[in-house]
């Protein structure tokens, strides 16, 4: 879980990266849009490198939603009988935020893929260019909603996901270490939130035109 | 004081139980918690219901017998054992449910009793040193850096009452056993056995029944003796190395 | 004030004061003489061996798995002899030997200053107040340090310095530092090495646990010890197991007092039955009072909560020097006004007199109408002068847990107001006779750790029955049993073999008698009772007088509790009242021979005090020429009068001294 947690967190920041070249102006995005597909070529055929990321992620996606509804339904198993009265336990919150905003991402990650990869769903108009498939949604004000909603989920997840990713590579093993750890997932959260969401309001803000 | 108790009945291993209401009066908030129900019992006896069956032993904290959920906390409101918590953490009026550790690998006896042989299963899975009396060095002839053995301290802190698996959303015992890993691997006479011990350990665990841990922190902040989660990821390290060989 | 007691002498029915006979006296038949330093290897090379693959066909029960059991029980696995073992609670980790906090004695001598096996038997024969057997002790200070070796071994963490190396420190007024931690849970830590121990012989299949189960009968079978009937506390099923020995190590007695420092569990039942069966019950009127305890607040109150002896050293022990100031807020009772009666009595010690002398000091203020705190059943223990010499953060780093502990049970800060204690039932040094091979006087059942009389005389040390439990568990009896065992395998019993019936039937027929009396009071009442009767006549302070009416109260009680004892439910779930219904019946009967024990016992002796012995100035008076022995009760013949053995204790290393502190 920690593994494919991780590789995720990494491809967030790359994607997130990428989606800030838009401020760089359409161009430069599209072009880094056909450079993904050209990278490492020709050692690998156009699309090459995209694909294997592609695979990689799709697997990674696999193993995490398997690990994470294996853990659900032990935990179902391990305490068949519920307590009459729950506690004030807020990590009762955080448990039920993790695996019910795990499942919310996932149906995003559907939309989000038939709206920008497979240009299934169209937001205002239809666009070859990727910019300007983006700029034209993100005029739309509840597609900036939906993205908002995801991306704050996608923050939460990100907040214990981290922490926990780190704790089962057991890298907190210290008062101090744990510290850190804390310090690190808000952190990535955090970054994750705001570069996230910095173009679609920049767009709907009219700041990028 | 006067109170209402809600408190879960059953009246056997695979009775069916239910929560019974039961008002009592006259609690001193000088009392603990338990004398608080010796004397609903006594009360009980004296009406000719049967008594509500509980565990505890040493009422002071440290042999881990006793653990009730209470209001839906593992030992109540407070960071200590049930046997230590006092009626003065609660006033007047108050309505406080009173229910078993509830988790299959600690399935319940009778009322608030359960089983926790699981726990001693996990220990007889590796949870010690293979040492045969007679054949000790001498105790000086090891030294230990005080960091060392102050960790070692903290994991053996643990009095194996079974709150973490009773807080814990997932009903899990990581934080029991974490707490032995570290305990014994801390330790140089730990080492020839580290490895080969948080493996079977953590087979035994899964074994029993138990839930994996999401990292919620529930085991750490229920634990009377405050054991911190750390111990937790000092297991899953040494389970990795154990696995990867790397050690 | 020195009285002569009238001499006690045996009438016609040969019933002395109407209570108890007086059999043959008895000896320890198998303790080598010698030097005292060659003694135990004598016997362990005189003990038989028993060949490796012959254990396996041997197989003994181990009663109880607190230090000495789940010791005893871990090594005779690893030997491979086939090892049964039985506690009542649900795990073994919970036998209350894991409440011990203070540490544990071993003369390893690390700190250089003098220490010695010699040494630490010398102190506890004197600490003991010449009251036990020179052999056992210099065995148990001989063999204290492969105790330590053997924990650390275990990875017992043991309180250390910044150099790694083990810390030890001075504790119950010895002159040496050779007591080892593990901060306030040296118990915990200690049992948890055992408990692991036997745990990996229960997972390599030496030993057989037996959890939730509790023994309520011996079998005897021609004279000889052979196994035990329990029942399973969950299913309430009456289970026989049958072995070549049946080792007690069940613990003290203390709850005999109803509130003492005990776990809640803490009973008398294994021994008892046995005792019933024959076994001698040695000394049992020495008890051990704690000092500093936490009062009592009310009726309700289930036990009483030790707090460590340390917080002697730096707080003073005071009470208001008139009886009206006791309800007064003691910060407003003035200087003058306030009476440090132990640095007044005793200003050699002042507030660090041993624990015997501490406690009955408070009960004597607390008797004048002078105690502080509800029922008037305190004294203070009070800060305030160390809070302001060391400063509060100096007096929080030493003692911060013990003040929070404090606070948590009383609901007051001590760093504020005074503290309260009392003097509390804490240890009990009589239990099982024994001889130097903790073999009783029934062939084959064997008893260790605070069941056995052990080796503490008529008061223990502190620190020592930690060092005794696991001493008797890893060293002695593995080493002793296995003379016994060498004549084995005995022959093989049947279930329905008539001895091994009647005692089912035994256990059977007490049980559903307790569920069919219906009567009125509930068993907790009983044992309340009980134990002020205790507390008050058989106690701190005892007097003929008192005594001779404990018996008779005792008496009642144990006819009414027959027939009027309540206990609902049924005998085949977990029911907690017929469990204790057992516990007290037998409380009852031990609760008079303690005071038999007592009254024939005039002088004052270790932890206890008799009235009619005590010196000009009111100070203990022991008496050597006249009881110089162990005194080894038999269970009573017909009319039920018990049968006093006398043990002789000879000194031959030790010269007997009074003790005195002022
Ligand atoms: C609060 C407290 C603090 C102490 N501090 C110290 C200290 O600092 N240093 C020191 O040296 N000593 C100390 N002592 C004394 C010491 O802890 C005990 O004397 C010692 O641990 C007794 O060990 P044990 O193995 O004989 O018995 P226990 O640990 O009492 O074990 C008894 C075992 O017998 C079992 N049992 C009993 N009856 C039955 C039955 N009928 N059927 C089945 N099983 C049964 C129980 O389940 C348990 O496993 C302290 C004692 C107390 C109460
Ligand atoms: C506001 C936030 C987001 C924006 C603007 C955004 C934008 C984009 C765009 C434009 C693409 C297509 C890139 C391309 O094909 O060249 C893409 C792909 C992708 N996004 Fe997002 N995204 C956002 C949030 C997320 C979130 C929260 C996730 C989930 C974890 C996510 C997961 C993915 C995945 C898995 C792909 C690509 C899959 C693939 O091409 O194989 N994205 N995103
Ligand atoms: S009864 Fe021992 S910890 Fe509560």
């Amino acid at each position: 879980m920690a593994i494919t947690g991780l590789i995720f967190v990494g491809f967030i920041l790359a994607h997130m990266y990428g989606n800030l070249m838009i401020f760089a102006g359409e161009e430069a995005f599209d072009e880094y849009a056909e450079h993904l597909r050209e990278l490492l070529t020709p050692m690998l055929p156009y699309g090459g490198a995209l694909w294997i990321l592609r695979i990689v992620l799709l697997a990674s996606l696999v193993g995490h939603a398997y690990a994470a509804f294996a853990l659900w339904s032990r935990a179902g198993k391990a305490r068949k009988s519920r307590y009459a009265v729950s506690g004030v336990a807020k990590s009762l919150f955080v448990s039920k935020a993790m695996r019910w905003g795990g499942v919310a991402l996932l149906l995003f990650l559907v939309f989000h893929i038939l709206h920008f990869t497979t240009n299934t769903i169209q937001i205002n108009g239809d666009f070859d260019s990727p910019a300007a498939r983006l700029v034209s949604s993100f005029e739309v004000w509840w597609a900036v909603g939906i993205y908002t909603l995801a991306v704050l989920a996608l923050g939460m997840h990100l907040l214990h996901g981290v922490w926990g990713a780190g704790m089962t590579l057991g890298l907190n093993t210290s008062i101090a270490a744990a510290e850190r750890l804390r310090i690190a997932a808000v952190l990535i959260a955090v970054v994750t939130v705001v570069g996230f969401l910095l173009p679609p309001f920049a767009i709907l803000f009219g700041i990028i035109p | 004081m006067k109170l209402t108790l809600k408190i879960w009945r059953q009246g056997g291993p695979s009775a069916d139980g239910e929560m019974v209401t039961y008002p009592i009066e006259g609690v001193s908030e000088d009392m603990s918690f338990l004398e608080m129900l010796d004397v609903l019992n006594e009360e009980l006896i004296a009406k000719g219901e049967e008594p509500v069956a509980f565990d505890s032993d040493c009422r002071e904290g440290i042999c881990g017998m006793c653990g009730l959920v209470i209001n839906g906390q593992a030992h109540g409101p407070e960071v200590t054992t049930t046997c230590q918590l006092h009626m003065r953490s609660f006033s007047d009026g108050d309505e406080i449910s009173i229910e078993p550790w509830r988790a299959e690998a600690f399935p319940v006896l009778k009322d608030l009793c359960v089983d926790r042989t699981s726990f001693d299963r996990i220990i007889q899975a590796g949870g010690y040193i293979s040492a045969n009396t007679g054949a000790a060095p001498d105790a000086a002839a090891t030294l230990v850096p005080k960091d060392d053995a102050d960790r070692a301290f903290m994991g053996a802190e643990c009095i194996g009452c079974g709150a973490c698996v009773a807080a814990c959303p997932n009903a899990s015992g990581m934080l029991f056993m974490g707490a032995k890993v570290t305990h014994l691997g801390e330790l140089p006479q730990g080492q020839p056995e580290r490895y080969a011990r948080v493996v079977s350990m953590v087979d035994q665990h899964d074994a029993e029944g138990f839930g994996g841990c999401t990292n919620l922190g529930e085991c750490s902040r229920a634990c009377p003796k405050g054991i911190p989660l750390n111990v937790i990821s000092q297991m899953n390290r040494d389970l990795q190395r154990a696995k990867l060989g790397k050690h | 004030m020195t009285e002569t007691l009238p001499a006690t002498e045996a009438p016609a029915d040969g019933l002395i004061n109407g209570l108890y006979r007086e059999g043959m006296p008895i000896a320890d038949s198998v303790a080598p003489s010698g030097p005292i330093a060659d003694r135990w290897a004598l016997r362990q090379f005189e003990a038989k061996l028993v060949n490796p693959a012959n254990r396996r066909k041997l197989s003994v029960i181990i009663v109880g798995t607190g230090l000495a059991g789940a010791a005893a029980g871990a090594t005779l696995g690893e030997a491979g002899y086939q090892v049964k073992s039985f506690c009542y609670q649900d795990s073994p980790r919970r036998a209350h030997s894991i409440a011990a906090q203070g540490g544990i004695n071993a003369a390893k001598n690390y700190k250089g200053d003098g220490d010695s096996a010699y040494r630490l038997f010398y102190d506890t024969v004197k600490g003991g107040d010449y009251r036990s057997r020179e052999s056992n002790v210099y065995r148990l200070a001989e063999v204290s340090t492969s105790i330590i070796d053997q924990c650390v071994a275990q990875g017992v963490p043991f309180a250390r310095e910044y150099g790694g190396m083990l810390d030890n420190r001075s504790f119950g007024g010895v002159q040496v530092s050779r007591t080892f931690y593990a901060r306030g849970q040296t118990g915990q830590q200690l049992l948890i090495g055992a408990y692991q121990a036997l745990e990996r012989q229960i997972a390599a299949g030496s030993v057989q646990m037996y959890s939730r189960h509790e023994m309520l009968e011996l079998v005897m079978v021609e004279g000889v010890a052979r196994g035990i009937i329990a029942r399973d506390m969950v299913t309430g099923e009456i289970e026989t197991h049958l072995a070549d020995a049946v080792v007690l190590a069940t613990g003290g007695y203390g709850n005999v007092f109803y509130l003492s420092t005990n776990a809640m569990g803490c009973n008398v039942t294994a021994n008892w039955r046995a005792h019933r069966k024959g076994a001698y019950f040695a000394n049992p009127c020495y008890t051990q009072i704690h000092p500093t305890c936490i009062p009592v607040s009310g009726e309700y109150q289930s036990k009483l909560t030790l707090m460590s002896e340390s917080l002697r050293n730096d707080g003073r022990i005071w009470v208001p020097k008139r009886a009206e100031d006791g309800s007064k807020d003691p910060r407003e009772i003035p200087e003058e006004d306030r009476d440090y009666y132990l640095e007044r009595i005793y200003p050699a010690f002042g507030n660090l007199v041993p624990r015997d002398i501490a406690s009955r000091a408070a009960k004597n203020v607390c008797d004048e109408g002078r105690g502080v705190g509800p029922g008037g059943l305190g004294v203070y223990l009070d800060f305030a002068d160390s809070i302001e010499r060391l400063g509060k953060s100096a007096v929080e780093s030493k003692y911060g847990n013990l003040f929070d502990m404090y606070q948590r049970i009383t609901g007051e800060n001590p760093y504020e107001l005074p503290m309260r204690i009392y003097p509390a039932v804490h240890y009990t040094m009589g239990g099982l006779w024994v001889d130097y091979d903790l073999q009783s006087n029934i062939p084959g059942l064997f008893v260790a750790g605070e069941a056995n009389f052990s080796d503490h005389g008529a008061n223990r040390l502190g620190a020592s029955a930690l060092m005794q439990g696991l001493a008797d568990g890893y060293f002695v009896l593995p080493n002793t049993i296995r003379n016994y065992l060498a004549e084995g395998p005995y022959p093989k019993i049947e279930e329905n073999d008539p001895a091994v019936v009647e005692a089912r039937e035994q256990v059977q027929q007490r049980i559903d008698h307790f569920l069919s009396v219906n009567g009125t009071r509930s068993v907790d009442s009983y044992h309340k009772a009980l134990g002020k009767i205790m507390w008050d006549k058989c106690g701190m302070e005892r007097s003929e007088e008192g005594l001779k009416e404990a018996i008779a109260e005792i008496r009642e009680l144990r006819a009414d509790f027959w027939q009027n004892v309540r206990v609902l439910g049924s005998a085949d779930t977990i029911n907690q009242s017929l469990e204790k219904a057992g516990r007290v019946a037998d409380f009852i009967e031990l609760g008079e021979l303690m005071c038999v024990d007592a009254l024939h016992r005039r002088e004052s002796c270790g932890g206890h005090f008799r009235v009619e012995s005590q010196t000009e100035d009111g100070e203990a008076l022991r008496k050597d020429d006249e009881f110089a022995y162990v005194a080894a009760w038999e269970s009573g013949g017909e009319d039920g009068a018990p049968i006093l053995h006398k043990e002789d204790l000879v000194y031959e290393f030790v010269e007997m001294k009074q003790r005195s502190y002022k």
